[in-house]
Protein backbone atom coordinates (compact mmCIF):
# COMPACT_ATOMS: atom_id res chain seq x y z
CA UNK A 1 0.00 0.00 0.00
CA UNK A 2 1.08 3.45 -0.66
CA UNK A 3 0.31 6.60 -1.96
CA UNK A 4 -0.87 5.60 -4.87
CA UNK A 5 -3.82 4.11 -3.32
CA UNK A 6 -5.32 7.50 -1.87
CA UNK A 7 -5.15 9.30 -5.01
CA UNK A 8 -6.02 6.69 -7.04
CA UNK A 9 -9.52 6.21 -6.10
CA UNK A 10 -12.06 8.84 -5.58
CA UNK A 11 -14.04 7.29 -2.54
CA UNK A 12 -12.66 6.40 0.49
CA UNK A 13 -12.98 3.11 1.88
CA UNK A 14 -14.84 4.37 5.04
CA UNK A 15 -17.49 5.92 2.84
CA UNK A 16 -18.54 2.57 1.43
CA UNK A 17 -19.96 1.97 4.64
CA UNK A 18 -23.18 3.16 5.66
CA UNK A 19 -24.16 5.22 8.80
CA UNK A 20 -26.94 6.29 10.85
CA UNK A 21 -29.07 8.68 9.24
CA UNK A 22 -27.06 8.18 5.88
CA UNK A 23 -29.75 9.15 3.62
CA UNK A 24 -28.87 12.92 4.71
CA UNK A 25 -25.90 12.99 6.67
CA UNK A 26 -22.78 11.87 4.47
CA UNK A 27 -20.17 12.13 7.15
CA UNK A 28 -18.98 13.07 10.71
CA UNK A 29 -15.41 14.69 11.35
CA UNK A 30 -13.53 15.60 14.56
CA UNK A 31 -10.73 17.52 14.25
CA UNK A 32 -8.56 18.59 17.21
CA UNK A 33 -5.68 21.37 17.79
CA UNK A 34 -3.05 20.07 19.47
CA UNK A 35 1.00 21.54 19.55
CA UNK A 36 4.00 20.34 20.61
CA UNK A 37 4.96 22.29 24.20
CA UNK A 38 7.75 24.51 24.49
CA UNK A 39 7.86 25.12 19.90
CA UNK A 40 6.52 28.17 18.83
CA UNK A 41 3.73 27.94 16.11
CA UNK A 42 4.87 26.50 12.39
CA UNK A 43 3.28 30.41 11.00
CA UNK A 44 6.62 31.76 12.77
CA UNK A 45 9.22 28.36 14.09
CA UNK A 46 12.37 27.71 12.59
CA UNK A 47 12.32 25.30 9.67
CA UNK A 48 14.88 23.05 11.69
CA UNK A 49 12.18 22.71 14.65
CA UNK A 50 9.66 21.86 12.40
CA UNK A 51 12.05 19.06 11.08
CA UNK A 52 12.51 17.69 13.68
CA UNK A 53 8.55 17.57 14.58
CA UNK A 54 8.21 16.28 11.16
CA UNK A 55 10.83 13.70 11.63
CA UNK A 56 9.95 12.14 15.10
CA UNK A 57 6.19 11.54 14.11
CA UNK A 58 7.83 9.67 11.07
CA UNK A 59 10.51 7.70 13.17
CA UNK A 60 7.39 7.32 15.61
CA UNK A 61 4.40 6.59 14.11
CA UNK A 62 4.61 6.01 9.88
CA UNK A 63 3.42 2.10 9.57
CA UNK A 64 1.67 2.31 13.14
CA UNK A 65 -1.82 1.26 13.42
CA UNK A 66 -4.23 2.42 15.87
CA UNK A 67 -7.17 0.00 16.93
CA UNK A 68 -8.59 -0.95 13.08
CA UNK A 69 -6.95 1.68 11.42
CA UNK A 70 -3.97 -0.02 9.67
CA UNK A 71 -0.84 1.40 8.52
CA UNK A 72 -0.26 4.68 8.95
CA UNK A 73 1.24 6.27 5.90
CA UNK A 74 3.52 9.07 6.26
CA UNK A 75 4.04 11.32 3.60
CA UNK A 76 5.68 14.06 3.25
CA UNK A 77 3.68 17.11 1.45
CA UNK A 78 6.94 18.48 -0.26
CA UNK A 79 7.27 15.13 -2.02
CA UNK A 80 3.79 15.34 -4.00
CA UNK A 81 3.30 16.97 -7.34
CA UNK A 82 0.93 19.78 -7.58
CA UNK A 83 -1.93 17.43 -8.99
CA UNK A 84 -1.71 14.85 -5.94
CA UNK A 85 -1.38 17.74 -3.69
CA UNK A 86 -5.27 18.88 -4.98
CA UNK A 87 -6.40 15.66 -4.59
CA UNK A 88 -5.60 14.77 -1.56
CA UNK A 89 -7.37 18.04 -0.65
CA UNK A 90 -10.38 17.52 -2.62
CA UNK A 91 -10.72 13.84 -0.95
CA UNK A 92 -10.52 16.02 2.47
CA UNK A 93 -7.74 13.84 3.87
CA UNK A 94 -5.46 16.68 4.20
CA UNK A 95 -6.67 21.26 4.34
CA UNK A 96 -5.73 23.59 1.46
CA UNK A 97 -3.74 25.01 4.87
CA UNK A 98 -1.13 22.10 4.77
CA UNK A 99 -0.25 22.26 1.20
CA UNK A 100 0.32 26.00 1.04
CA UNK A 101 1.97 27.03 3.73
CA UNK A 102 5.11 25.08 5.17
CA UNK A 103 7.85 23.14 3.56
CA UNK A 104 8.31 21.31 6.46
CA UNK A 105 4.45 19.82 6.74
CA UNK A 106 3.31 16.28 6.23
CA UNK A 107 0.22 13.76 6.82
CA UNK A 108 -0.22 10.59 8.25
CA UNK A 109 -3.08 8.87 7.13
CA UNK A 110 -4.45 5.15 7.49
CA UNK A 111 -5.39 2.86 5.04
CA UNK A 112 -9.36 3.23 5.32
CA UNK A 113 -8.86 6.74 5.15
CA UNK A 114 -10.57 7.70 8.57
CA UNK A 115 -7.31 8.85 10.51
CA UNK A 116 -5.36 11.69 9.13
CA UNK A 117 -3.29 13.70 11.45
CA UNK A 118 -1.63 16.52 9.77
CA UNK A 119 1.97 17.40 10.58
CA UNK A 120 2.92 21.47 10.91
CA UNK A 121 -0.48 22.95 9.64
CA UNK A 122 -1.24 25.66 11.34
CA UNK A 123 -0.87 23.98 14.35
CA UNK A 124 1.75 21.18 15.10
CA UNK A 125 -0.49 18.43 15.18
CA UNK A 126 -4.56 18.34 13.68
CA UNK A 127 -5.91 15.04 14.22
CA UNK A 128 -8.93 14.07 12.32
CA UNK A 129 -11.38 11.28 12.31
CA UNK A 130 -13.78 10.52 9.77
CA UNK A 131 -16.69 8.49 10.21
CA UNK A 132 -19.80 7.70 7.67
CA UNK A 133 -23.35 8.61 8.49
CA UNK A 134 -24.33 10.53 11.91
CA UNK A 135 -21.61 9.21 14.48
CA UNK A 136 -20.12 12.29 16.05
CA UNK A 137 -19.84 10.20 19.37
CA UNK A 138 -17.78 7.46 18.09
CA UNK A 139 -15.69 9.78 16.13
CA UNK A 140 -15.13 11.54 19.36
CA UNK A 141 -14.38 8.39 21.35
CA UNK A 142 -12.16 7.61 19.07
CA UNK A 143 -10.20 10.62 18.51
CA UNK A 144 -9.92 10.65 22.01
CA UNK A 145 -7.53 7.97 22.17
CA UNK A 146 -5.90 9.06 19.36
CA UNK A 147 -5.16 11.38 21.02
CA UNK A 148 -4.11 9.89 23.98
CA UNK A 149 -2.26 7.64 22.22
CA UNK A 150 -0.25 10.24 20.36
CA UNK A 151 0.13 12.19 23.57
CA UNK A 152 2.43 8.56 25.46
CA UNK A 153 4.82 10.64 23.39
CA UNK A 154 4.55 13.90 22.93
CA UNK A 155 3.99 16.45 25.49
CA UNK A 156 1.63 19.31 24.81
CA UNK A 157 1.23 22.95 24.80
CA UNK A 158 -1.56 22.81 27.61
CA UNK A 159 -2.65 25.41 29.99
CA UNK A 160 -4.56 24.39 33.18
CA UNK A 161 -7.36 27.67 32.96
CA UNK A 162 -6.68 28.19 28.55
CA UNK A 163 -6.81 23.94 27.74
CA UNK A 164 -4.63 22.95 24.49
CA UNK A 165 -3.33 26.49 23.12
CA UNK A 166 -3.80 26.64 19.63
CA UNK A 167 -2.19 29.02 17.44
CA UNK A 168 -5.58 30.90 16.30
CA UNK A 169 -7.92 32.18 19.60
CA UNK A 170 -10.46 30.37 18.16
CA UNK A 171 -9.26 27.09 18.75
CA UNK A 172 -8.33 27.20 21.78
CA UNK A 173 -9.52 25.06 25.12
CA UNK A 174 -10.70 21.61 23.26
CA UNK A 175 -9.57 22.77 20.17
CA UNK A 176 -12.18 20.58 18.66
CA UNK A 177 -14.28 21.10 15.54
CA UNK A 178 -16.57 18.70 14.98
CA UNK A 179 -18.55 18.86 11.41
CA UNK A 180 -21.00 16.97 9.67
CA UNK A 181 -21.40 16.98 6.22
CA UNK A 182 -24.91 16.83 5.13
CA UNK A 183 -26.97 16.65 1.78
CA UNK A 184 -30.02 19.11 2.21
CA UNK A 185 -31.40 19.73 -1.89
CA UNK A 186 -35.29 19.34 -0.57
CA UNK A 187 -34.38 22.34 1.94
CA UNK A 188 -32.12 24.33 -0.52
CA UNK A 189 -35.34 23.53 -3.63
CA UNK A 190 -37.69 25.17 -1.11
CA UNK A 191 -35.24 28.08 -0.34
CA UNK A 192 -35.90 27.43 3.13
CA UNK A 193 -31.96 26.73 4.28
CA UNK A 194 -31.71 30.45 3.25
CA UNK A 195 -33.95 30.72 6.83
CA UNK A 196 -31.98 28.38 8.33
CA UNK A 197 -28.62 28.84 7.96
CA UNK A 198 -28.74 32.15 9.86
CA UNK A 199 -30.63 30.65 13.00
CA UNK A 200 -28.14 28.08 13.06
CA UNK A 201 -25.41 31.10 13.49
CA UNK A 202 -27.10 32.24 16.06
CA UNK A 203 -26.77 29.51 17.80
CA UNK A 204 -23.10 29.44 17.72
CA UNK A 205 -22.77 26.90 14.93
CA UNK A 206 -21.14 27.34 11.17
CA UNK A 207 -22.39 26.14 8.23
CA UNK A 208 -20.21 26.10 5.64
CA UNK A 209 -19.96 24.96 1.97
CA UNK A 210 -18.29 21.40 1.14
CA UNK A 211 -14.16 22.34 1.22
CA UNK A 212 -14.99 24.44 4.48
CA UNK A 213 -13.83 27.70 5.70
CA UNK A 214 -14.89 30.43 2.51
CA UNK A 215 -16.33 27.47 0.40
CA UNK A 216 -19.26 27.96 -1.81
CA UNK A 217 -22.03 25.07 -1.83
CA UNK A 218 -21.83 23.06 -4.84
CA UNK A 219 -24.19 20.24 -4.84
CA UNK A 220 -26.78 21.14 -2.05
CA UNK A 221 -23.85 20.30 0.38
CA UNK A 222 -23.28 21.51 3.56
CA UNK A 223 -20.90 21.26 6.38
CA UNK A 224 -22.24 22.04 9.84
CA UNK A 225 -19.77 22.57 12.81
CA UNK A 226 -19.28 24.04 15.99
CA UNK A 227 -17.67 27.44 16.46
CA UNK A 228 -16.88 27.64 20.18
CA UNK A 229 -14.29 25.69 21.40
CA UNK A 230 -13.59 27.37 24.92
CA UNK A 231 -15.54 26.72 28.42
CA UNK A 232 -17.78 23.79 27.12
CA UNK A 233 -16.73 20.43 26.96
CA UNK A 234 -16.07 18.33 24.23
CA UNK A 235 -19.32 15.92 24.77
CA UNK A 236 -21.43 18.93 25.25
CA UNK A 237 -19.92 20.66 22.10
CA UNK A 238 -20.77 17.53 20.18
CA UNK A 239 -23.98 16.58 21.66
CA UNK A 240 -25.41 20.71 20.58
CA UNK A 241 -24.10 20.11 17.48
CA UNK A 242 -26.01 16.53 16.97
CA UNK A 243 -29.30 17.98 18.47
CA UNK A 244 -29.25 20.99 15.74
CA UNK A 245 -27.86 18.17 12.98
CA UNK A 246 -30.78 16.20 14.12
CA UNK A 247 -33.62 19.25 13.72
CA UNK A 248 -31.86 19.82 9.95
CA UNK A 249 -32.60 15.92 9.20
CA UNK A 250 -36.23 16.23 10.03
CA UNK A 251 -36.64 19.71 8.51
CA UNK A 252 -35.05 17.65 5.03
CA UNK A 253 -37.24 14.69 5.47
CA UNK A 254 -39.98 17.11 6.19
CA UNK A 255 -39.33 19.01 2.86
CA UNK A 256 -38.74 15.79 0.74
CA UNK A 257 -41.78 14.44 2.12
CA UNK A 258 -44.03 17.95 1.32
CA UNK A 259 -42.02 17.97 -2.57
CA UNK A 260 -43.26 14.01 -2.69
CA UNK A 261 -47.03 15.02 -2.21
CA UNK A 262 -47.41 17.78 -3.83
CA UNK A 263 -45.11 17.85 -7.00
CA UNK A 264 -44.18 14.25 -7.28
CA UNK A 265 -44.17 14.54 -11.02
CA UNK A 266 -42.36 17.61 -11.12
CA UNK A 267 -39.72 16.26 -8.82
CA UNK A 268 -39.45 12.85 -10.96
CA UNK A 269 -38.87 15.36 -13.69
CA UNK A 270 -36.12 17.00 -12.68
CA UNK A 271 -34.59 13.99 -11.15
CA UNK A 272 -34.52 12.22 -14.21
CA UNK A 273 -33.50 15.14 -16.12
CA UNK A 274 -30.37 14.97 -14.07
CA UNK A 275 -30.24 11.99 -14.61
CA UNK A 276 -30.12 12.25 -18.14
CA UNK A 277 -27.65 15.10 -18.14
CA UNK A 278 -25.14 12.70 -16.38
CA UNK A 279 -25.41 10.01 -18.63
CA UNK A 280 -25.66 11.43 -21.50
CA UNK A 281 -23.63 15.09 -21.64
CA UNK A 282 -20.57 15.09 -23.66
CA UNK A 283 -19.36 18.29 -21.97
CA UNK A 284 -20.22 18.89 -18.34
CA UNK A 285 -18.77 21.99 -16.10
CA UNK A 286 -18.22 20.72 -11.91
CA UNK A 287 -21.14 22.85 -10.86
CA UNK A 288 -23.73 21.60 -13.34
CA UNK A 289 -22.00 18.32 -12.55
CA UNK A 290 -22.83 18.69 -8.74
CA UNK A 291 -26.21 19.77 -9.64
CA UNK A 292 -27.58 17.09 -11.23
CA UNK A 293 -25.34 14.15 -8.86
CA UNK A 294 -27.38 16.21 -6.08
CA UNK A 295 -30.92 15.54 -7.91
CA UNK A 296 -29.78 11.86 -8.86
CA UNK A 297 -28.70 11.46 -5.43
CA UNK A 298 -31.74 12.80 -3.87
CA UNK A 299 -34.06 10.07 -6.64
CA UNK A 300 -31.92 7.64 -5.19
CA UNK A 301 -32.94 8.43 -1.64
CA UNK A 302 -36.31 8.67 -2.43
CA UNK A 303 -36.99 5.28 -4.39
CA UNK A 304 -36.90 6.69 -7.40
CA UNK A 305 -33.83 5.79 -8.90
CA UNK A 306 -33.39 2.21 -8.45
CA UNK A 307 -29.93 0.02 -8.57
CA UNK A 308 -27.55 2.99 -8.03
CA UNK A 309 -25.68 2.51 -4.78
CA UNK A 310 -25.96 6.12 -2.40
CA UNK A 311 -22.15 6.34 -2.40
CA UNK A 312 -22.39 7.18 -6.23
CA UNK A 313 -22.79 11.00 -4.51
CA UNK A 314 -19.42 10.92 -2.26
CA UNK A 315 -17.67 9.17 -5.01
CA UNK A 316 -18.87 11.28 -8.10
CA UNK A 317 -18.31 14.71 -5.86
CA UNK A 318 -15.01 13.85 -5.84
CA UNK A 319 -14.46 12.51 -9.44
CA UNK A 320 -15.71 15.80 -11.23
CA UNK A 321 -13.51 17.30 -8.98
CA UNK A 322 -10.09 18.66 -11.51
CA UNK A 323 -6.99 17.35 -9.34
CA UNK A 324 -8.41 14.34 -9.64
CA UNK A 325 -9.56 14.73 -13.13
CA UNK A 326 -6.49 15.47 -13.75
CA UNK A 327 -4.28 12.56 -11.64
CA UNK A 328 -6.34 10.72 -13.91
CA UNK A 329 -5.54 11.99 -17.30
CA UNK A 330 -1.63 12.30 -16.02
CA UNK A 331 -1.23 15.79 -17.29
CA UNK A 332 -2.57 19.14 -16.84
CA UNK A 333 -6.07 20.27 -18.42
CA UNK A 334 -7.48 22.88 -19.33
CA UNK A 335 -10.69 23.86 -18.21
CA UNK A 336 -12.24 22.78 -21.35
CA UNK A 337 -10.39 19.51 -21.23
CA UNK A 338 -11.43 19.13 -17.89
CA UNK A 339 -15.26 19.19 -18.78
CA UNK A 340 -14.91 16.81 -21.75
CA UNK A 341 -13.01 13.87 -19.35
CA UNK A 342 -15.63 14.66 -16.26
CA UNK A 343 -18.26 13.92 -19.09
CA UNK A 344 -16.98 10.97 -20.48
CA UNK A 345 -15.66 9.61 -16.39
CA UNK A 346 -19.39 10.24 -15.23
CA UNK A 347 -20.89 8.26 -17.90
CA UNK A 348 -18.39 5.21 -17.27
CA UNK A 349 -19.51 5.34 -13.80
CA UNK A 350 -22.60 5.12 -14.32
CA UNK A 351 -22.53 2.21 -16.67
CA UNK A 352 -20.60 0.43 -13.76
CA UNK A 353 -24.11 0.37 -11.91
CA UNK A 354 -25.83 -1.33 -14.44
CA UNK B 1 -2.51 52.34 39.04
CA UNK B 2 -5.64 52.07 37.41
CA UNK B 3 -6.94 53.82 34.07
CA UNK B 4 -8.74 57.10 35.09
CA UNK B 5 -10.81 57.26 31.92
CA UNK B 6 -12.45 54.10 32.21
CA UNK B 7 -11.52 53.04 35.31
CA UNK B 8 -11.74 49.33 34.37
CA UNK B 9 -8.17 48.46 33.07
CA UNK B 10 -5.01 49.26 34.36
CA UNK B 11 -3.38 52.51 33.73
CA UNK B 12 -0.27 51.05 31.29
CA UNK B 13 0.94 54.73 29.85
CA UNK B 14 1.75 57.23 31.82
CA UNK B 15 2.50 60.82 30.44
CA UNK B 16 2.69 64.46 31.49
CA UNK B 17 0.94 66.99 28.88
CA UNK B 18 1.57 70.52 28.71
CA UNK B 19 -1.15 72.42 27.26
CA UNK B 20 -1.27 76.61 27.78
CA UNK B 21 1.70 76.00 30.36
CA UNK B 22 -0.13 73.77 32.55
CA UNK B 23 0.79 70.35 33.14
CA UNK B 24 -1.24 67.45 34.01
CA UNK B 25 -0.31 63.65 34.56
CA UNK B 26 -2.34 61.55 32.29
CA UNK B 27 -2.55 57.75 33.26
CA UNK B 28 -4.73 55.35 31.11
CA UNK B 29 -4.73 52.33 29.44
CA UNK B 30 -3.81 51.61 25.90
CA UNK B 31 -7.69 51.52 24.69
CA UNK B 32 -8.65 54.42 26.12
CA UNK B 33 -5.47 56.30 24.84
CA UNK B 34 -6.25 54.81 21.79
CA UNK B 35 -9.81 56.16 22.10
CA UNK B 36 -8.79 60.00 23.80
CA UNK B 37 -6.49 60.29 20.81
CA UNK B 38 -3.31 60.35 22.95
CA UNK B 39 -1.83 58.06 20.92
CA UNK B 40 -1.28 57.73 17.09
CA UNK B 41 -0.81 53.63 16.56
CA UNK B 42 1.26 52.75 13.86
CA UNK B 43 -1.08 50.04 12.56
CA UNK B 44 -3.61 52.42 11.31
CA UNK B 45 -0.75 53.01 8.31
CA UNK B 46 0.29 49.45 8.22
CA UNK B 47 0.87 47.84 5.38
CA UNK B 48 1.23 44.52 4.09
CA UNK B 49 4.74 44.59 3.34
CA UNK B 50 5.33 45.85 7.28
CA UNK B 51 3.35 42.73 7.81
CA UNK B 52 4.99 40.56 6.35
CA UNK B 53 8.41 41.68 7.50
CA UNK B 54 7.83 41.79 10.59
CA UNK B 55 7.06 37.91 10.42
CA UNK B 56 9.90 37.22 8.80
CA UNK B 57 12.27 39.21 10.83
CA UNK B 58 10.63 37.74 14.50
CA UNK B 59 13.28 39.74 16.56
CA UNK B 60 12.29 42.22 19.28
CA UNK B 61 15.95 43.50 19.48
CA UNK B 62 15.68 44.45 15.84
CA UNK B 63 12.43 46.65 16.27
CA UNK B 64 13.87 48.42 19.56
CA UNK B 65 16.61 49.55 17.16
CA UNK B 66 14.65 51.28 14.57
CA UNK B 67 15.23 55.01 15.59
CA UNK B 68 11.37 55.52 14.95
CA UNK B 69 8.79 56.51 18.06
CA UNK B 70 5.85 54.51 16.47
CA UNK B 71 8.10 51.72 16.89
CA UNK B 72 9.50 52.49 20.39
CA UNK B 73 6.18 52.29 21.63
CA UNK B 74 5.91 48.59 20.36
CA UNK B 75 8.63 48.16 22.16
CA UNK B 76 7.47 49.05 25.39
CA UNK B 77 4.69 47.15 25.00
CA UNK B 78 3.99 43.51 25.84
CA UNK B 79 6.44 41.14 23.72
CA UNK B 80 6.55 37.32 24.43
CA UNK B 81 9.75 36.09 25.72
CA UNK B 82 9.99 33.03 23.63
CA UNK B 83 9.03 34.06 20.16
CA UNK B 84 9.46 37.64 20.10
CA UNK B 85 5.91 38.13 19.12
CA UNK B 86 4.81 41.67 20.14
CA UNK B 87 0.74 41.92 21.70
CA UNK B 88 0.08 44.52 18.23
CA UNK B 89 1.57 41.85 15.92
CA UNK B 90 -0.57 39.53 17.80
CA UNK B 91 -3.92 41.56 17.25
CA UNK B 92 -3.08 42.76 13.26
CA UNK B 93 -2.57 38.72 12.46
CA UNK B 94 -5.23 37.27 15.00
CA UNK B 95 -2.59 34.68 15.74
CA UNK B 96 -0.46 33.69 18.33
CA UNK B 97 3.44 32.85 18.30
CA UNK B 98 3.88 30.23 20.32
CA UNK B 99 1.94 28.99 23.85
CA UNK B 100 4.03 31.40 26.18
CA UNK B 101 2.54 34.17 23.98
CA UNK B 102 -0.65 33.31 26.31
CA UNK B 103 0.96 33.76 29.24
CA UNK B 104 2.79 36.64 28.19
CA UNK B 105 -0.62 38.13 26.90
CA UNK B 106 -2.70 37.14 29.55
CA UNK B 107 -4.27 40.03 31.31
CA UNK B 108 -5.64 40.89 27.70
CA UNK B 109 -6.84 37.96 26.35
CA UNK B 110 -9.92 37.77 28.69
CA UNK B 111 -12.12 40.47 26.25
CA UNK B 112 -10.51 38.54 23.05
CA UNK B 113 -11.54 35.19 24.07
CA UNK B 114 -15.29 36.39 25.45
CA UNK B 115 -16.17 37.46 21.81
CA UNK B 116 -15.07 34.49 20.04
CA UNK B 117 -16.06 32.07 22.10
CA UNK B 118 -19.53 33.42 23.53
CA UNK B 119 -18.26 35.19 26.61
CA UNK B 120 -16.09 31.95 27.84
CA UNK B 121 -12.59 32.53 29.17
CA UNK B 122 -12.10 29.21 30.52
CA UNK B 123 -11.06 25.78 29.72
CA UNK B 124 -13.40 23.14 30.65
CA UNK B 125 -12.84 20.16 28.75
CA UNK B 126 -10.40 17.01 28.13
CA UNK B 127 -6.71 17.55 29.60
CA UNK B 128 -4.19 15.80 28.41
CA UNK B 129 -3.89 11.94 30.19
CA UNK B 130 -0.43 11.56 30.58
CA UNK B 131 0.83 14.80 31.30
CA UNK B 132 -2.56 16.05 32.98
CA UNK B 133 -2.69 13.31 35.81
CA UNK B 134 -3.10 15.64 38.82
CA UNK B 135 -5.36 17.67 36.59
CA UNK B 136 -8.20 15.39 36.38
CA UNK B 137 -7.79 14.44 39.79
CA UNK B 138 -8.77 18.18 41.09
CA UNK B 139 -10.75 18.46 38.36
CA UNK B 140 -12.39 15.65 39.25
CA UNK B 141 -12.72 16.32 42.81
CA UNK B 142 -13.95 20.00 42.15
CA UNK B 143 -16.66 17.95 40.67
CA UNK B 144 -17.45 15.77 43.30
CA UNK B 145 -17.52 19.30 45.95
CA UNK B 146 -19.87 21.09 43.46
CA UNK B 147 -21.97 17.65 43.09
CA UNK B 148 -22.15 17.39 46.95
CA UNK B 149 -22.89 21.06 47.76
CA UNK B 150 -25.86 20.45 45.51
CA UNK B 151 -26.50 17.25 47.16
CA UNK B 152 -26.89 19.18 50.47
CA UNK B 153 -28.66 22.00 49.53
CA UNK B 154 -31.57 19.33 48.27
CA UNK B 155 -31.40 17.54 51.24
CA UNK B 156 -29.93 14.14 49.67
CA UNK B 157 -27.61 13.03 52.98
CA UNK B 158 -27.15 9.62 51.89
CA UNK B 159 -25.87 10.07 48.31
CA UNK B 160 -24.23 12.98 49.77
CA UNK B 161 -22.28 10.83 51.99
CA UNK B 162 -20.98 8.59 49.11
CA UNK B 163 -19.79 11.10 47.16
CA UNK B 164 -17.90 12.64 50.50
CA UNK B 165 -16.18 9.34 50.83
CA UNK B 166 -15.37 9.02 47.13
CA UNK B 167 -13.57 12.54 47.49
CA UNK B 168 -11.34 11.22 50.57
CA UNK B 169 -10.52 8.54 48.76
CA UNK B 170 -9.53 10.56 45.93
CA UNK B 171 -7.66 13.07 48.24
CA UNK B 172 -5.70 10.09 49.97
CA UNK B 173 -4.69 8.97 46.93
CA UNK B 174 -3.42 11.52 45.36
CA UNK B 175 -1.26 12.72 48.60
CA UNK B 176 0.21 9.30 47.88
CA UNK B 177 1.25 9.59 44.79
CA UNK B 178 2.54 12.92 45.63
CA UNK B 179 4.64 11.07 48.55
CA UNK B 180 5.78 8.27 46.09
CA UNK B 181 7.24 11.02 43.86
CA UNK B 182 9.29 12.69 46.44
CA UNK B 183 10.72 9.65 47.50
Amino acid sequence: MSLEHFIDNAISPWMRNDGPESDIVLSSRIRLARNVADVSYPLIADEEKLEEIRDFFQENYEHQSFRNHEDLEFISISDLSAIEKHVLVEKHLISPHLVKYSDEAAALISQDEQISVMINEEDHLRIQLYYPGLQLRNALEDAFALDDWLEERVDYAFDETRGYLTCCPTNVGTGLRASVMMHLPALTLTKQINRIIPAINQLGLVVRGIYGEGSETIGNIFQVSNQITLGKSEEDIVSDLESIVNQLIGHERNARSILMKQSELTLEDRIYRSYGVLEYSRIINATEAARCISNVRLGIDLGIIKHTSRSILNELMVLIQPGFLQHFAKKNLTANECDVLRASLIRERLELEK
Amino acid sequence: MECQECHERPATLHFTQISNGEKTEIHVCEVCAKEKGYLTYPDEAYSFHHLLTDLINFNASKIESVENDAFKQQAQELTCPHCGMTFTQFKRIGKFGCASCYHTFSTRLDPIFRRAHAGNTKHNGKVPKRTGIDLQTRKQLEDYKKELQYLIETEAFEKAAIIRDKIKALESSSKKSEAGDKS
